[in-house]
């Protein structure tokens, strides 16, 4: 199960915002996507799941386990959203519909992949938030996502991506939006399940000190464009571009944890 | 360097009124196609008006029953009507009616929406709050019902229509028009202004009133909007235009009698309401979009439709 | 929620309050002396003073008011000052017109508007979402009377199916006559009603489509169309809710025109008659009585919306 990105390249109202972005996942590869906001992250997880929004529009090569993602229609492409590729994003508050509960969310994607009962998903998603750690799980499933906190919410997105055990997960600035207390533990989470499940992971952030904790490789972008790619730990001890260099000057900045890659 | 955080869709700052030149909204609202739309309509409406007080093909009042109900031919491009008169000159004379009552009712809107928001932005707290709960509850009274009521004690005319629209439209606005005040009032470069010693008028003028202007002109143009339907409703019941001013709302009572056997007569009064109103909606839909300072120019940001509800008049 | 409808109960009966104080000062104060408007230019002071003796005009402001509402809120709005009926028998009567065609209109409003508000918002940027749009924009600029007219033209003139005017005097009991009569009214209003409905539900329709939940949806393994169908749409509907008050005030304003224009003998009717005849009595109690009804459905639609959004929920 592998992620091919060659050439992408993503224009929006007439203007080049990814320009020839390639990369690869191989299976159970863990990369990071970093860069400075506005150097095209988002857009390009966007595309790998045919999620661009209108008046986008994407040319070049996605390949997932050889098939052209960029050639599929909407209906292929559900078909592999949530069951094969899952996504979280980046901002908790607004990403989940503000008027269902979050266990009848958190079921939504089981029951439309595994066809399962609406009594049997009510039960599946509980077990997926306690999987994410969720405090008191049957009680909160029933509730709202307005009464439950940022790094919560958080949790019942990564619970809603991953409950059909999706074989890539994308995680697009998943703890920015959070508080630094709270960073810390999604991001464990994060490391958890993935290493757990075996997945591929592309993780887009803008801080090399949190990439450190959690890729492998990275893929340096700016102004939609590659400008470095190498191991995390060649990034963060020699890094060759300027762009890295000062992305590296910034994490820094934050709280250096040492050690980065997994052993 | 920090990265900034993207803005949560609901706070809107207040800018400083930007260096750009003043008149490039113009341009803006010229380049969409409701505006240009809208804007050329509007100059039909007001050149014709203006004419048709120096003349108009025949006197609209002008009986002629030998040449009643003549289809659209020539010399009566537009056709005659039950007794004669030219409906073309009457359709001109009416938009002098049209014009009068728009202007009429949107300076009255203005005067009150602005008195109204100044109150309720402005004053101690006892008062603004008063005022706010005033407003809300008035909101609730529909324009024609006002007119009704103003009519039932003055009789009809176009004064009434012209107050009942100042009255209904102007509390909308004041509506609208108050949270901007606030919100610009607290704002830091009028605080900044006040401290660097600019008189409270001159922080009026060069900070409140700029902020404030694009969302109280396209109430404008809506208003102006509601006007003309006003006019045109409350004309057709009897208490708008007298039988003597020439109105397209009376002309469509008049033509209404003879429906049966004249069907196509009205086409004309209600095809001249429909597109005055429409180009008014339009413009102010433009006027909205061209104005407004925080509207995203990315694509993929989408505009923040601020809902609109327009209100039936007539 | 007990505390929220009690303020809002509270704000209701203000808002009646208000309104009933706007309506009597406008209609017993402003016209002067009503008396003498009664009595004609020719009346003697004698008779002037002994109409306004009988309709108690002489005495202080205030205590005509109470009076007033006092009978309000005893059931008595007053009676016609040339018939002597009382208003609410007449409300009464005439509602059996006017009730149904209002309920018949906010249904063909609401039929069109939704589907197609939703259709016109999917299909942004295509021919016939554009063409959606751009139809209901004209709709909606139309004046109801004129467009009341055009449907009579077509389906009464030319095809003959439909009456042109008129409500049948037996009333409901012929019901598939009265129904007969009701249909081009309520058409007119509807459509006319139903294109600002379908703007504004078309605006609502845009602002989900952009709204991340939506997206997260999609993310799951649904379609992008079925997202926003089965995700962003029911925040839009209630958002719906939250204008059927206006629409409810738009309908009545519509009926009022319609009413005359069909000639069917309902409440609009019979106030534009009793407005021009000038009998304000009458007049004073028939407008309590609508913008009673208007604040009422406000209020309702209020608490309802308050019931059925979860996000009026108490945080925990």
């Amino acid at each position: 199960m592998s992620l091919e990105v060659q050439d992408l390249t993503i224009d929006v109202g007439g203007r080049r915002v990814v320009d020839g972005v390639s990369f690869a996942v191989p299976n159970g590869a863990r990369v990071g996507l970093i860069g400075e906001s506005g150097s095209g992250k988002s857009l390009t997880a966007l595309a790998i799941l045919g999620l661009l929004p209108d008046g986008a529009e994407a040319h070049g090569s996605v390949r997932w386990n050889s098939r052209e993602i960029l050639d599929l229609r909407d209906r292929e492409l559900a078909e592999l959203r949530g069951d094969e590729i899952g996504i979280v994003f980046q901002e908790p508050r607004t990403a989940l519909n503000p008027i269902r509960t979050v266990g009848r969310q958190i079921a939504e994607s089981v029951r439309i992949h595994e066809g399962l009962s609406k009594r049997d998903a009510a039960v599946r998603a509980v077990s997926e938030a306690r999987r994410v750690a969720l405090p008191d799980p049957e009680r909160i499933v029933r509730r709202y996502p307005h009464q439950l906190s940022g790094g919560q919410r958080q949790r019942v997105a990564i619970a809603t991506a991953l409950a059909c055990r999706p074989r890539l997960l994308i995680a697009d600035e998943p703890t920015t939006a959070l508080d630094v207390t709270i960073q810390a533990e999604i991001l464990e989470l994060l490391r958890a399940l993935v290493r757990d499940d075996g997945m591929s992971l592309v993780f887009i952030t803008h801080d090399l000190a949190v990439l450190s904790q959690i890729a492998t490789h990275g893929v340096v972008l700016e102004d939609g464009r590659v400008v470095e790619q190498a191991p995390v730990s060649q990034l963060l001890t020699a890094p060759a571009s300027p762009v890295t260099q000062g992305l590296l000057r910034d994490a820094t900045a934050t709280l250096w944890r040492p050690g980065g890659e997994e052993a | 360097m920090s990265v900034p955080t993207p803005p949560t869709p609901d706070d809107r700052p207040a800018t400083d009124p930007p260096r750009r030149p003043r008149w490039a909204w113009l341009a803006r609202l010229w380049a969409l196609s409701t505006g240009r739309f809208g804007l050329i309509v509007v100059a039909v409406v007001v050149l014709t008006a203006i004419v048709a007080g120096f003349w108009t093909p025949f006197d609209p009042q002008q009986v002629d029953i030998a040449n009643r109900w003549s289809p659209p031919g020539w010399p009566h491009l537009l056709g005659t009507d039950g007794t004669g008169r030219d409906i073309l000159s009457l359709l001109m004379a009416g938009a002098r009616t049209t014009v009068l009552v728009a202007v009429g009712a949107g300076l009255i809107a203005t005067v009150i929406g602005v008195a109204l928001a100044a109150l309720g932005a402005l004053t101690v707290r006892w008062v603004r709050e008063s005022v706010s709960v005033f407003v809300d509850i008035l909101i609730a009274f529909p324009v024609l019902l006002i007119a009704m009521m103003i009519s039932a004690v003055w009789g009809g005319s176009l004064w009434v229509v012209i107050w009942a629209v100042g009255i209904g439209f102007g509390v909308n606005i004041a509506r609208v028009t108050r949270p901007e005040l606030r919100r610009v009032l607290h704002s830091d470069f009028v605080l900044a202004g006040r401290a660097s010693g600019l008189t409270p008028a001159q922080n009026l003028w060069r900070h409140l009133l700029p902020n404030v202007a694009p969302v109280f002109i396209v109430q404008l143009s809506w208003g102006m909007a509601v006007a003309v339907l006003a006019e045109a409703g409350l004309s057709y019941l009897g208490f708008g235009a007298p039988v003597t001013e020439p109105s397209w709302g009376l002309l469509l009572a008049q033509l209404q009698q003879f429906i049966q056997v004249h069907p196509l007569s009205v086409v004309w009064p209600g095809l001249a309401i429909t597109f005055t109103v429409l180009g008014l909606n339009l413009l102010g839909d433009a006027l909205r979009e061209a104005t407004d300072p925080t509207l995203s120019r990315s694509p993929f940001a989408t505009r923040r439709a601020r809902l609109h509800v327009p209100e039936v008049v007539a | 929620m007990i505390r929220y409808t009690l303020t809002r109960f509270a704000l209701l009966l203000l808002g009646l309050l208000v309104a009933s104080v706007l309506i009597f000062l406008t209609l017993r104060v402003l016209p002067g002396d009503i008396a003498q408007l009664i009595g004609g230019v020719n009346s003697s002071p004698a008779q002037t003073a002994a109409i306004r003796e009988q309709l108690g005009l002489d005495r202080p402001l205030v205590v005509q008011y109470l009076e007033w509402i006092g009978g309000v809120l005893r059931g008595d709005l007053g009676a016609s000052l040339l018939t002597g009926t009382p208003v609410i028998d007449e409300l009464v009567q005439k509602a059996q017109v006017t009730v149904p065609l209002g309920i018949m209109s906010l249904l063909v409003a609401v039929v069109i508007s939704v589907p197609l508000g939703v259709l016109s918002a999917m299909r942004r940027g295509r021919p016939d979402g554009t063409a959606l749009s751009v139809g209901s924009q004209t709709l909606a600029a139309v004046p109801v009377v004129w467009a009341g007219m055009m449907l009579v033209v077509v389906f009464a003139v030319w095809l003959g199916w439909l009456p042109a005017q008129g409500f049948p005097r037996a009333g409901w009991s012929d019901p598939a006559a009265a129904f007969e009569a009701l249909i081009l009214p309520a058409l007119t209003i509807g459509i006319v009603e139903g294109a600002m409905l379908l703007r504004f539900v078309r605006s609502a329709t845009l602002q989900a489509v952009g709204q991340d939940f939506v997206r997260t949806a999609a993310a799951k393994g649904l379609t992008r169309d079925a997202a926003l169908i089965r995700h962003g749409l029911p925040v839009v509907g209630l958002s719906v809710i939250t204008v059927l008050g206006l629409q409810v005030a738009g309908i009545i304003v519509g009926a009022v025109v319609i009413e005359q224009l069909f000639s069917l003998p309902g409440i609009g009717r019979m106030l534009v008659a009793d407005v021009a005849a000038r009998d304000l009595p009458k007049v004073q109690g028939e407008l309590l009585a609508l913008t009673g009804f208007v604040l009422i459905v406000g209020f309702v639609v209020d608490l309802v919306h308050r019931v059925i959004d979860p996000r009026q929920r108490e945080a925990s």
